[in-house]
């Protein structure tokens, strides 16, 4: 059982089965670590935002630099007209976060390795900067798809390459991140058994290869958060100042 | 059953050989649409709430610290430019009071070396008037010494003379014609 690398990403209900009419709602270790991520980052920045030094305590220092790093990103992808954005923002790309690095604590469940949890999120991007589109600009959203200075024979073409790219923005999305977590829990599941497969003699590679590839991993659930943060700040920026 | 159509016809979406894979031997765990709808329910739960606290309560109170901050900041900044050029002036101030004193300082040294110079000029002069006076004085008296010293003399000789010929004769010899030797004499000497 333990030598199956995908054991890890199993979903199991703790505590009793809580059913609302025919749909399953049960408490799982998804939620807990969905639960777990958010007490964390509420118990971190509560703490960071509650003293008010002119030199800031280590936590009030964490909160504001992520807080400029966040704001930043944003005004720097989707410019100032994204104001309203940030607190979705920066709660999405803390969630990922937290889920990312909780998840490369041994025995702890990674949330955004499955891609359910990635696609509703990324869904909910998707039609949400849809929606904030067509308010903005009305049907001149649909400019869009319609890149200025084409020639007009390639127009047709364009505009189903622009429709079906639009379209694959919450798979591509949703994909880029859990595949990311997924692969890498999985590799370092891999390498952790060939270190005990191999023994005391045989062990010491991949377990060197283990270390290097928890290094990477934390960079990659980094990354990964950022990179979904900073995509969403795209997406909104498409529909917030319509270039095309 | 609408329920039902909806969880296949995302899972064929997704990866629909995983999928198969997944129902036949438990492949991927992703896949298995049976708490599908729990992890999306907790998901809109937990994520709602930190959005919801994150945006209500502790996102504003960072944006006022950071507002705070720079204000204070610039506050500070001002006040110490404030202060800077107000001690500059004062150092200005502190300058002028040193040179002002230097100068009196200079003032007083000359005035009181005038006063002294003619104090001692004054005092010079009346000294030297009253040494001339007294040179006078003596020699005044020295003169009428002089005037007074040939008649003593004569006297004087006349007396020794008359006393040394008592002695060496034994007799009295007139008063008159010693004197009028003496004179004599006298007389020779001061031509002479």
């Amino acid at each position: 059982m333990a030598a199956n690398p995908m054991t890890q990403f199993n979903v199991y209900r703790i505590g009793p089965e809580i059913k609302v009419g025919e749909i399953d709602i049960s408490f799982t270790n998804a939620s807990l670590f969905m639960v777990i991520s958010t007490i964390a980052i509420l118990f971190i920045f509560n703490f960071g935002a509650k003293k008010n030094s002119i030199i800031p305590t280590k936590l009030q220092l964490l909160g504001e630099l992520s807080y400029s790093f966040i704001s930043k990103m944003i005004s720097d992808t989707a410019g100032s007209k994204a104001k309203p954005y940030f607190s979705f923002i920066f709660s999405l790309f803390m969630f990922v976060l937290f889920c990312n690095m909780l998840g490369m604590i041994p025995y702890t469940f990674t949330v955004t390795s499955h891609i359910i949890v990635t696609f509703v999120l990324a869904a909910f991007i998707f039609i949400g900067v849809t929606i904030i589109g067509f308010i903005k600009h009305g049907l001149g959203y649909l400019k869009l798809f319609v890149p200025s200075g084409v020639p007009m024979v390639l127009l047709p073409l364009i505009v189903v390459i622009e429709i079906i790219s639009y379209l694959s923005r919450p798979i591509s999305l949703s994909v880029r991140l859990f595949a990311n977590m997924m692969a890498g829990h999985t590799m370092m599941k891999v390498f952790g058994s060939f270190v005990v497969s191999l023994g005391i003699v045989g062990g010491w590679l991949p377990l060197s290869f283990s270390v290097a590839l928890t290094g990477l991993e934390i960079l990659v659930a980094f990354l990964q958060a950022y990179v979904f943060a900073i995509l969403t700040c795209i997406y909104l920026n498409d529909a917030l100042n319509l270039h095309h | 059953m609408f329920k039902k159509i909806i969880l296949k016809t995302l899972a064929v979406y997704f990866l629909s050989i995983g999928f198969i894979q997944a129902a036949e031997s438990g492949g991927m765990p992703q896949l298995d649409p049976e708490f599908w709808f729990s992890q999306i329910f907790w998901l809109i739960i937990t994520f709602g709430i930190l959005y919801l606290v994150l945006s209500k309560l502790i996102l504003p109170k960072i944006s006022d610290n950071l507002e705070t901050r720079k204000s204070q900041v610039l506050e500070n900044l001002e006040l110490s430019e404030k202060q800077r050029n107000e001690s500059e002036a004062k150092l200005k101030e502190f300058d002028n009071i040193i040179l002002k004193s230097k100068i009196d300082a200079k003032n007083i040294f000359n005035e009181s070396r005038q006063k002294l110079l003619e104090d001692i000029n004054n005092k010079r002069v009346k000294l030297e008037e009253e040494i001339d006076k007294e040179i006078k004085t003596v020699e005044a008296e020295i003169e009428e010494l002089k005037k007074k010293s040939p008649e003593r003399i004569n006297k004087i000789a006349i007396e020794i003379s008359s006393d040394l010929i008592e002695q060496l004769i034994g007799a009295n010899v007139n008063n008159s014609s010693i004197t009028a030797i003496v004179t004599d004499i006298a007389n020779k000497n001061k031509t002479l």
